[in-house]
């Protein structure tokens, strides 16, 4: 009896035994296409964790784009399937609350050196990841919109090709200096192209900021839209097609509109750091980034995805995604990162390292999006914010198509988001 | 006994058509009457109040008749080209097989690569048709950013995509038409068009009523290309009902209202293949 006992207990033991000695596994929604270069890195950079910390494993799930990863990541914890640690849309954060999924990175970072890691990203780009003074998302790979410029035009139009427009005034005027037109009078060159297609409420946030203004609260429960500043800032970009005839009128489709710089048929563009590389990698003529014109003050949005933690983890786990992702934040895989990808460097050190200082002297383009981080504003990103953005976007698009005056499209949109937003309140 | 094996022979079918069809529109017609639920706020059964919100939202009533324009513009045309063009290649021509190809080509390309293409076609000054359309003098024009012309643009578009699919049908159909009936046409002294308006054109109908009721499925199916060409935009001007329905599911997470939504567009197309079924197999002959 004794040694049949004896054998249950070495089996359990046996049994038992290799899940106390099992490392601590960590799932990794990343929202890539699977194959890309980039998985490439993000897989060496997990391999690289993964022998600093023995005991760790790092399971990164690549999972097409933003909306893809949130929904695989979401349904895999609907599911019961393990998923600790994802990078998804800024934005998506008060959804992921209102889900309860995610718990605060502060909860997790408790050390003296934890805090000091939490402060040290640029303040910026963490309004979009914080919640009632509490830090859910992390910065990871961010951008923001800068204006593109093209110095040859600018010389044929007998201005400065080393000065770019300060001030919305400013760019009206140049842009219209920069039309130029073929024997039938036809528009062979625009001066400036805002894409309005697809994120047309990120482009719209950079001229409401200019404008003074900001498009929601800081607790998600409140938009702006029909304040009078906020028309005023679209109706210059209405001016600018319908008006001023500085840029075509209707929307501008933001998948071609790189295209349109690069073949030089506008002079100026509006768009996402994130295409820097590939501008200079197809621009035959030399070109300039600037930050956005002013109008009360400069301002951009920011935009991009971050860290989150899942609340269903174990100690351990919380414990090894902290310092998973403390491991991937570091100033020197920042500046790698931004390198890589054209995406901003998130912390001020990462500028300080000499990698990312000789890529800056080099290609000086690439520390404009810093520089306008100090006239930053989260990107838009409230309860229901799904419904909340495409309400904006159709109101944009509806005014920029002369369907409806801006203000009367931001007042019936303002109305409607106040709907979906009461119960929040 | 005999209906046991009649079952068991017909299980695997009933077991994956039930599994991911019958079902699956069960629970949505279910999942309509429920709120959508959150971790904070609990789903919880609202009756017809989906149905109701249905009614007050604009952007529906807007997609169901883009949808209306989009199905009446693209079939006729796509299905008078299919037939156009079977005629035409069923003949005697030089390089038959490559202009068969040709034809069949755009079916082939999948249709995000299509709507790629095409992106580049429509847009402004750098695209294909403004280069044509300049060529002729004229001014450049934003064709997906203007309300009034989009939705033509992706008419045009899906019927090249569609009309080689369709001759395909049609090409069959007319090959498999027996060859005595024209040869005693044309003993009886009738006119080509003649031939075609009382003999071809009936004996088609089989293929027509087919046809008919593809394209018509295929003009709500069919929303890939909106991902790459407008998403719906400019302000819902090309939305259509079934990637309306993806925005709610996936962007708004109103999977609620997504089911309200797919409910009505099951009990459309239902209704659209009953009425086509009944109206027109009274006129089809089969043989």
């Amino acid at each position: 009896m004794r040694s049949i006992l004896a054998i249950a207990a070495a089996a359990l033991i046996g049994l038992v035994a290799p899940t106390v000695r099992a490392d601590t596994e960590l799932t990794f929604y990343y929202p890539i296409a699977v194959g890309g270069p980039l998985t490439k890195v993000i897989d060496g950079l997990a391999a690289e964790f993964e022998k600093q910390n023995p005991g760790v494993k790092v399971h990164p799930i690549y999972a097409g784009n933003y909306d893809d990863a949130r929904i695989k990541a979401l349904a895999a914890l609907k599911a019961g399937q393990p998923a600790q640690l994802s990078v998804l849309f800024s934005i998506d954060l008060y959804e992921l609350l209102e889900q309860d999924v995610i718990v605060p990175w502060d909860e997790v970072a408790s050390t003296a050196d934890d805090k000091a890691w939490l402060q040290s990203f640029y303040p910026a780009l963490m309004a979009n990841g914080t919640y009632k003074g509490r830090v859910y998302g992390i910065p990871f790979q961010r951008s923001t919109i800068v204006l593109y410029w093209n110095k040859d035009a600018f010389k044929e139009a007998g201005l400065d090709p080393e000065r770019p427009p300060a001030n919305w005034d400013e760019m009206r005027t140049m842009a219209r200096k920069l039309v130029k037109k073929d024997a039938n009078g036809n528009v062979a060159r625009w001066g400036v192209e805002v894409p309005s297609t697809g994120y047309a409420y990120w482009m719209f946030q950079a001229f409401a900021r200019e404008n003074g203004q900001d498009l929601m609260n800081r607790d998600g429960n409140k938009t702006n839209y029909d304040n009078p500043d906020v028309v005023a800032a679209l109706q210059y970009w209405r001016d600018l097609g319908a008006r001023d005839k500085v840029m075509p009128e209707g929307t501008v489709e933001w998948g071609t509109l790189r295209q349109a710089f690069t073949e030089g048929k506008t002079a100026m563009m509006w768009h996402t750091t994130g295409n820097l590389t590939a501008v200079k990698d197809t621009a035959k003529f030399p070109f300039g980034v600037a930050m956005l014109p002013a109008s009360k003050q400069r301002g951009s949005p920011t935009g991009g995805g971050n860290f989150y933690l899942f609340k269903k983890t174990t100690p351990e786990e919380r414990k090894a995604a902290l310092a998973f992702v403390k491991f991937m934040t570091t100033p020197e895989r920042a500046a790698e990162w931004s390198i890589a990808t054209g995406y901003v460097g998130t912390r001020p050190d990462a500028y300080e390292t000499p990698k990312l200082k000789e890529y800056a002297a080099s290609f000086p383009q690439a520390v404009v999006a810093r520089d306008q981080f100090k006239y930053a504003t989260p990107e838009l990103s409230t309860f229901q914010t799904g419904r909340v953005r495409k309400l904006l976007d159709d109101a944009i698009q509806a005014s920029l198509t002369g369907q409806k005056s801006p203000a009367d499209a931001l007042k019936a949109a303002q109305a409607e988001a106040d709907r979906l937003l009461k119960p929040y309140r | 006994m005999k209906h046991v094996q009649g079952w068991l022979l017909l299980l695997p079918a009933a077991v994956l058509l039930v599994a991911f069809t019958h079902y699956p529109a069960a629970a949505t017609l279910y999942d309509s009457f429920f709120s959508t639920g959150t971790a904070v706020r609990p789903s919880r059964f609202v009756g017809l109040a989906n149905y109701g919100a249905l009614g007050d939202d604009p952007v529906f009533w807007q997609v169901l008749r883009n949808n209306a324009v989009f199905a009446l513009a693209t079939i006729p045309t796509s299905m008078a080209l299919a037939m156009t063009m079977a005629a035409w290649v069923n003949g005697k021509l030089p390089a038959r097989a490559l202009v068969r190809l040709s034809y069949f080509t755009p079916t082939v390309l999948p249709m995000i690569a299509v709507a790629n293409l095409w992106l580049f076609f429509y847009s402004p000054q750098i695209g294909l048709l403004d280069k044509v359309t300049g060529a002729f003098g004229a001014p450049s024009h934003n064709w997906l950013g203007d309300p009034h012309t989009v939705m033509a643009c992706l008419a045009v578009m899906t019927v090249w995509k569609e009309a080689g699919f369709f001759m395909i049908f049609y090409l069959a159909a007319l090959q498999s038409l027996p060859p005595e009936l024209g040869e005693a046409a044309r003993i009886e002294g009738a006119s080509r068009w003649y031939f075609f308006r009382r003999v071809t054109f009936p004996l088609l109908m089989p293929t027509t009523l087919f046809v008919l009721v593809n394209a018509t499925l295929n003009s709500f199916k069919l929303v890939d290309h909106l991902f790459i060409l407008t998403k719906g935009g400019p302000d819902n001007a090309s939305n259509l009902l079934l990637y309306y329905i993806y925005q709610v599911a996936f962007s708004f997470f109103d999977t609620a209202y997504a089911a309200t939504l797919t409910v009505v567009l099951l009990a459309l197309l239902a209704g659209l293949a009953i009425v086509q079924f009944q109206l027109v197999e009274r006129r089809v002959h089969y043989r």
